[in-house]
């Protein structure tokens, strides 16, 4: 399947709240392949600048151009929120949500909510209240929910926080097959472990703005900036 | 559980048949009798009439009877009853039959009106002795009369001090009221035996012939409200001055006493 | 005290022996009542949810005046609805008045309101919890108070059993529209006025234990109906 909802153009993204700017300006340009984890101590602008690039940010300048219309492009993106957002329904229910929305034959709704629930260990649990699950089954399950309306580019904003090293490898797994099945991934993360197994790409975002960027393999290992190479070590960026 | 509640819903509308339905404002006084639940189911047997009673005060019912809301009324204050007729909205006015007005007090009677020959001798002991009265100060029927009496008696209840209660409310709340503040009261004297809350008071004074109260119904006028049952408030009529009606108005009693006397009298 | 004995020797009576003019008022009672609401939560869980996630120029104003509006007193929406079915009045030809359904009209006046607010403030909840997926989601707006319908059921059926409450207790406005009249437009409270009136306490009382119970059974019974929806509460 080949991406066409990207390459995205991004120019002189801005988002300024309460007279101060938060994230930009910005330009940047999303390839169709690839996997980009978006790195930045906390209050950078990480979330804000995927909500941004997603379109739920209102933005004070700057463009998104996309290789589709905007309207068919906000139709084949999915977010996961950093706080997992269920709806107050059962398992099952949530991730019918999505499908149902689209209007899909209530057999193949079914069918692919059992795939799903049993992929992220929920099989069992279809009936019970989303509300009523451990920290770490509400994010495998958002993360479900995003995925399985197929989306040509996900957002993950720190999926894997509190969970433990299990559920963070199979949530990785998921991903990586997402991403093999087409779907292109943006993740902000703090764990440097997960950005070293899943990056092709990295963005590392300080007071609002892209600090530094490049292949997960230069920046990882050969970080051009003190700042980068002081957040990778693991001390305090000022 | 929508379903459920529209189809018990449905049940209920479709009890409710459509007879050919007469609406006729009343007094209070007049319902409080319970001769009403006596002469409507006859009404209903001899001339397949449903009357609808919209039980009010008097102002209330001829400002009804004024915007066309009813088919006929039947009242007892013979001044509007005739203002009403005089300006359009009646037929005519047809005297039916009279009960009377009896004064109510504490059964240890301080004002002594049990002893008076007048029922305005009775109202001047009671205001020169300041002692409690409740008034229906509703601008009913028997507001209006109990008015007509204190000026019989030259007396003014807009000077009375704090022993005067207009309450403005029904007879029944009015007696309510009464009996909590063990005050004397003027009431129809179908609504007192058929008060349930009598507590200390008691029937004072009665028999004067300006207590005499005299009910007189109206058809509404159908050249003013052309959508009145004009058919229907023209048949009331026949029955309420036929004989039938003659004796079943004397004979009705409450605690033995016969409470209206019929005197219909021609157009 | 001997009072409120007899009230409850009344009720009792009434209800075991299945009066024939109780039966009747009570189900005129539930039938303008049940009407009314069904109709109120029609136009106010819609609008208390659609208030509750559009922003718009006037929406301060206009929840202001909903929430004032709550208090609207009975006796004048009774007054003025009397005046506009009145034959004399801008309604008069329908011929309303005095049927139970000018009192269904009266009441969802009186109701609509209170079941907005009461859906404006859940539903402003669940919504700052929903906010970010649903926008996400790109869901038609539509679909987004039908969501939120859905989900904030709970509290919508508070919202409803409030305006229930409301409507199956009132009186001043349903006396001056329906007229309390016998077999026609007598409810329980109406003829609990009556009574209170020809100062027949026991009677009177005996109609509102009977009201009372009526409210309670509504009330357990919505509820028994929608636990059993979902096996599962929020
Ligand atoms: N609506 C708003 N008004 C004012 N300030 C805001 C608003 N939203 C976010 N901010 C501020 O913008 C900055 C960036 O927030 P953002 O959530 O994007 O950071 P982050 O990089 O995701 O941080 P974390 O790693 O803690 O999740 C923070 O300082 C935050 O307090
Ligand atoms: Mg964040």
């Amino acid at each position: 399947m080949v991406n066409n909802l990207l390459p995205l153009t991004a120019t002189g993204l801005t988002v300024q709240r309460r007279g101060k700017t938060l994230l930009g300006p910005i330009d940047l340009r999303l390839e169709r392949t690839g996997l980009t984890v978006v790195l930045g101590p906390n209050g950078a602008g990480k979330t804000t600048f995927l909500k941004a690039l997603h379109g739920i940010e209102r933005l004070n300048a700057g463009t998104l151009t996309w290789n589709l219309t905007d309207a068919e492009a906000r139709q084949q993106q999915a977010f996961v929120f950093q706080s997992p957002i269920l709806l107050r329904r059962s398992v099952a229910a949530n991730l019918a949500y999505p499908l149902s929305l689209a209007r899909h034959p209530k057999a193949l709704i079914t069918k692919q909510v059992a795939q799903w629930a049993h992929r992220i260990g929920l099989g069992d649990a279809l009936s019970r209240p989303a509300h009523r699950l451990s920290g770490g089954e509400k994010q495998k399950l958002a993360l479900a929910r995003a995925l399985i309306s197929d989306p040509k580019l996900l957002f993950l904003d720190e999926p894997c926080t509190n969970l433990d090293g299990r559920s963070t490898k199979e949530i990785e797994a998921v991903l990586q097959e997402a991403q093999q099945a087409g779907t292109r991934i943006i993740l902000a993360t703090h764990d440097l472990g997960q950005a070293r197994r899943l990056a092709t790409e990295v963005l590392f975002l300080k007071s609002g703005r892209i600090h530094e960027s490049g292949p997960a393999a230069s920046c990882l290992t050969t970080p051009q900036t003190p700042e980068l190479r002081a957040f990778l070590n693991g001390d305090i960026v000022e | 559980m929508i379903r459920t509640l529209l189809t018990s819903l449905l049940i209920v509308f479709a009890g409710m048949t459509q007879a050919e339905t007469l609406r006729m404002a009343v007094t209070t006084s007049f319902n409080n009798s319970g001769l009403s639940d006596v002469l409507l189911p006859v009404i209903k047997e001899d001339t397949g009439l449903d009357v609808q009673l919209l039980i009010v005060g008097t102002g209330q019912a001829l400002r009804l009877g004024e915007a066309g809301d009813v088919d006929a009324i039947l009242v007892h204050s013979k001044a509007s009853e005739e203002a009403f007729v005089a300006g359009g909205f009646g037929t005519h006015r047809r005297e039916i039959m009279y009960n009377d007005f009896v004064l109510i007090g504490p059964d240890s009677d301080p004002a002594e009106i049990a002893k008076a020959k007048t029922a305005a001798d009775a109202l001047t002991l009671i205001a020169t002795g300041q002692h409690s009265f409740v008034s229906r100060g509703d601008d009913s029927g028997t507001h209006k009369k109990e008015l007509a009496l204190w000026a019989t008696a030259a007396l003014d209840p807009a000077g009375f001090e704090a022993w005067y209660n207009p309450v403005g409310a029904g007879m029944g709340a009015s007696l309510n009221t009464a009996s909590g503040l063990g005050a004397y009261i003027m009431a129809d004297r179908a609504s007192w035996l058929n008060f349930g809350n009598k507590g200390t008071l008691a029937l004072l004074f009665s028999g004067d012939p300006v207590l005499f109260n005299q009910y007189a119904y109206i058809p509404i006028n159908p050249e003013r409200h052309p959508h009145v049952n004009a058919a229907g408030a023209t048949s009331l009529e026949t029955w309420l001055v036929s004989d039938k009606a003659r004796e079943l108005i004397n004979g009705y009693t409450v605690a033995g006493e016969a409470l209206f006397t019929f005197n219909a009298g021609p157009k | 005290m001997t009072d409120i004995w007899q009230g409850l020797v009344s009720a009792f009576w009434l209800v075991v022996t299945l009066d024939a003019d109780l039966v009747e008022i009570t189900l005129r009672s539930l039938q303008v009542s049940l009407s009314a609401l069904v109709i109120a939560s029609l136009v106010a869980l819609p609008f208390g949810t659609w208030l509750a996630i559009r922003r718009f120029r006037f929406r301060r104003t206009t929840i202001a005046i909903l929430n004032a509006f709550m208090g609207l007193p009975p006796v004048v929406v009774g007054l003025l609805v009397y005046l506009l079915l009145s034959r004399s009045g801008p309604f008069g030809v329908l011929g309303l008045l005095f049927t139970p359904t000018a009192m269904i009209i009266a009441q969802v006046i009186i109701i609509t309101p209170l079941i907005a607010s009461i859906t404006h403030q859940a539903m402003r909840e669940l919504w700052a919890e929903y906010h970010d997926l649903l926008i996400s989601m790109n869901i038609p707006s539509r679909a987004r108070i039908w969501t939120l319908i859905v989900d904030g059921r709970r509290a919508l059926l508070t919202a409803a059993l409030a305006g229930f409450g409301r409507a199956i207790g009132e009186v001043g406005a349903i006396m001056i529209v329906g007229g309390n009249i016998d077999h026609a437009t007598r409810v329980l409270t109406t003829a609990i006025a009556l009574e209170t009136g020809k100062g027949d306490f026991a009677l009177a009382l005996g109609l509102g234990f009977v009201l009372i119970g009526l409210a309670v059974s509504v009330n357990l019974i919505i509820h028994a109906l929608s636990g059993t929806e979902r096996g599962s509460r929020w």
